[in-house]
């Protein structure tokens, strides 16, 4: 019964999009008030009716109710409550069902917190939302319903993939559709603003927030993602350049440009249709990201299973979404009249190089997922895969981390270049310092690794030298610089950490890959290996017994000098009613590294064969992404941007919140 | 449903390491350009498949024989086809491949640099040259504090 409730919001809420799509931007466009006010309701109708929907979707699950098919399918009793909750979007029909409830989430929002904006502008950004979803609700109803029954309903379910039982993974989806279903608000904004022929700097700064929050989601979901594949999949490796990871890499590098982009439009009035631009092709990756998935026209480790007629059907709905909206752009972009004048070297100069070098990167990610389904169709079989990425991408950002901590010092209109780089004196002599003292503990280490660490403390130092620059910190008394460091804006801030994180990422990645060590052998018990200065020594191994697992599991004694640090305890799992097995590695974490033990499931008499791996600064790679989010975070608390979002209450504060001249 | 390679995604094992680090690590090098044929998207380096070992073995026995890095690889993607090469060749085929990076490059820094320059050319015209009476004006107003009368 509570599914059928569900199975009935779902239709009811397509048919109130079909009316949100349609009725406001009606009156948007003939000055009729009265139907441009119906967005907002139409779109808090919406997102509660998706929402009983999905409410009962995961009652179903909870209460295994295997009649109906998607629970039958993905679904078991014996499974532990979370993961039969989480499991609700481990599957096609489910995560779709995810995917539109974020979408309506974020119009609701703008209906609450939209008090602010103009009548005109509202309807029809909710009913270019409203398009969006009703298009998505039609492929659910029509080609991929979770609520559809199964007659007679089997006697247990068929449950999940032992690989997404795991809370990495379980909460992995929900941050990424929240990053990419983000954008379609971002180019809602856009076609809207294409709609009424005019983009102001209020617009932008009603973007911003929104597209803060989405980048803001996409990158913890990214990064849960590679964490999540890093400690589960048993070899240390992190990123794979497979296709699904790029579907949600180009988003995000379309998603950094718009966001950077944006900052012009605010303050300068300027890179309008570029950024225009940018929030269409940001979403556009996000849509094509959702046909390449699921489309089975992919192989991959992520693709989901399903058949070519949903794939026809979303190739339907990109052609129109995409195709619509860079026409509605070739027509209308030509009205975007740009404010500001700038010289070549200048803040916005930058900002174009950093919108420039971004979007390249994300063509060739598009170019080189495509290429081998374009080969194929010509008959030529062809892989691309990490060494092209590796080497092309590692060419083409260079030079954006190079120029990186130079934009921020830069003016506005007219920038001082030899002047920047005077002010990071600090920043380079750091940088030629470490390289020095790399080059001397490790005189044989390659070139590009070299290369890879100075540029991560160029990226670090430098963000810190710009934020002591600004607060004129070493410059001026003590008192001047706390004054400044408390009424500067804390979009500063955010950008300062943000900054930071990506080299403490960078570090990460360059220093886990290049000086990671590893022990493979056969071991017994009471067998010792040594690595990177530390013993490990195993100590027993044993058959365990788990929910719905078998495992056999063993122990090692980490010691150091002697001293014991810890016990580790790497397991080998099999899942009986999937048939799979799954390596639990161990895995010891401190600030500096990672010790990284896999037991493998092949024994003989010699002993098993174990894997030890000692990854240093790897942790850094997740807590720089971290540092990024925070940051991002720390910027959309800035209260400039409450000016767009309920001011209502602070009508009085306007001035006080009014941009500072400063920035 | 979900699919995502199974359990046992591990590397070399013991036994086929090569007695000679410096031609293991090639093997590990070559390795990783290779990919896993009935994987999906893995190199053989990362895949517990019998395929993958048994490229493995083959990349160490040819590395044995003499053969350089080249070499290993052109034997195998001449036995397997191009497909196993993680690293497209750079061939007619695939130079929409390998010509894209930098077409894109060069196409956006022009694009970028046809816009500043259009850019300045409407701010030079938004400014016009000053009249007598402003430029009167402004040497007035500029002049120091102690000429004036």
């Amino acid at each position: 019964m509570i599914v059928e409730i569900g199975h009935f919001a779902l239709i009811f809420a397509c048919c109130v999009a079909f009316i949100q799509m349609s009725v406001p931007l009606w009156g948007a466009q003939r000055g009729l008030p009265a139907l441009a006010a119906m967005a907002a309701p139409a779109a808090a109708a919406q997102f509660t009716l998706i929402l009983i929907a999905f409410l009962s979707l995961i009652y179903a699950f909870v209460v295994s109710d295997f009649s109906v098919s998607v629970v039958a399918n993905n679904s078991h009793s014996l499974k532990p409550l979370l993961y039969k909750i989480t499991g609700v979007w481990g599957n096609h029909e489910g995560s779709m069902v995810l995917w539109v409830l974020i979408l309506t989430l974020f119009g609701a929002l703008v209906a609450l917190f939209g008090g602010n904006l103009p009548l005109g502008l509202k309807a029809r950004v909710l009913s270019v939302q409203g398009m969006i979803g009703f298009g998505f609700l039609l492929f659910i109803i029509a080609t991929s319903n979770p609520f559809e029954r199964i007659i007679p309903p089997p006697a247990n379910g068929a449950d999940l993939n032992p690989l997404l039982q795991d809370p990495g993974l379980a909460f992995h989806p929900p941050f990424l559709y929240t990053g990419y279903v983000g954008f379609s608000l971002t180019f809602s904004f856009a076609v809207a603003a294409l709609i009424e022929g005019r983009v102001d700097p209020t617009w932008a700064r009603w973007v911003r927030p929104w597209t803060l929050l989405a980048w803001c989601a996409l990158t913890f979901g990214i990064a849960m993602g590679s964490w999540w594949a890093y400690y589960e999949l048993g070899w240390g490796g992190f990123w794979f350049w497979d296709p699904v990871e790029n579907a949600s890499f180009m988003p995000w590098l379309a998603g950094t440009a718009l966001l950077h982009s944006a900052i012009v439009v605010e303050k300068r009035d300027s890179l309008k249709s570029w950024t225009i631009l940018l929030a269409i092709i940001a979403f556009s990756f996000s849509l094509i990201g959702t046909f390449l998935v699921r489309s089975g026209v992919l192989t991959s480790v992520h693709a989901f299973a399903v058949d070519p007629e949903r794939g026809i059907f979303i190739l339907l709905l990109l052609a129109i979404a995409i195709g619509g909206s860079l026409t509605l752009y070739a027509l209308r972009a030509p009205l975007l009249k740009d404010g500001g004048v700038f010289a070549p070297i200048s803040r916005e100069g930058a900002l174009i190089l950093n919108n420039l070098f971004l979007t390249v990167a994300a063509g060739i990610v598009l170019c080189g997922t495509l290429f081998p389904l374009l080969a194929a169709t010509f008959g030529y079989s062809v892989s691309v895969g990490a060494p092209f990425y590796n080497l092309v991408f590692g060419v083409l950002i260079t030079p954006l981390f190079l120029v990186l901590p130079l934009g921020p010092l830069m003016a506005w209109k007219r920038g001082d270049l030899p002047g920047a780089m005077q002010r990071l004196w600090v920043a380079e002599a750091v940088v030629v310092t470490a390289v020095a003292i790399v080059l001397t503990i490790n005189s044989g280490a390659h070139a590009l690794a070299i290369l890879g660490l100075g540029l991560a403390v160029w990226l670090v130092v430098g963000a810190l030298v710009e934020l002591a620059d600004r607060l004129k910190l070493f410059r001026a008394p003590l008192a001047t610089v706390w004054n400044r460091a408390i009424n500067v804006p804390r979009a500063s801030y955010g950008m300062t950490l943000a900054h930071a994180g990506l080299g403490i990422v960078l570090a990460g990645i360059i220093v886990s890959t290049v000086w990671r060590e590893e022990r493979i052998l056969r071991m017994n018990r009471g067998d010792s290996v040594d690595i990177a200065g530390y013993s490990l020594q195993m100590t027993a191994i044993a058959p365990e017994k788990g929910p719905n697992f078998l495992a056999d599991r063993a122990e090692f004694i980490v010691r150091r000098n002697g001293a014991v640090l810890a016990h580790m305890y790497p397991e080998q799992r099999f899942y009986p009613v999937q048939g799979q097995k799954t390596s639990e590695a161990a895995i010891r974490t401190t600030g500096f590294g990672d010790l990284y033990v896999v037991l493998s499931d092949e024994k003989s008499e010699a002993g098993n064969i174990v894997r030890i791996y000692h990854n240093p600064l790897a942790p850094w790679l997740w807590g720089g992404a971290v540092l990024m989010v925070i940051g991002g975070f720390i910027s959309l608390s800035d209260r400039r941007f409450r000016i767009g979002v309920g001011a209502r209450r602070g009508r009085a504060a306007a001035p006080s919140a009014a941009p500072s001249a400063a920035e | 449903m979900l699919f995502l390679q199974g359990a046992g995604v591990f590397a070399v094992e013991p036994d086929e390491m090569l007695a000679d680090p410096a031609l293991e690590a090639r093997a590990r090098e070559i390795s990783k350009e290779l990919r896993c044929l009935v994987c999906q998207n893995q190199s053989i380096d990362d895949s517990s498949a019998d395929l993958a070992r048994d490229l493995r073995v083959l990349v160490r026995q040819r590395l044995v024989a003499g053969d350089s890095d080249e070499q290993v690889l052109g034997y195998i993607s001449d036995r397997y086809g191009d497909f196993v090469l993680l690293r497209p060749p750079v061939k007619p085929a695939t130079l929409a491949l390998w010509l894209t990076p930098p077409l894109l490059l060069v196409v956006g820094a022009i694009m970028s640099i046809a816009y500043l320059r259009r850019r300045q050319r409407q701010g030079a015209e938004l400014v016009q040259p000053l009249s007598v009476d402003e430029r009167r004006r402004l040497d007035e107003l500029l002049r120091p504090d102690d000429d004036r009368p």
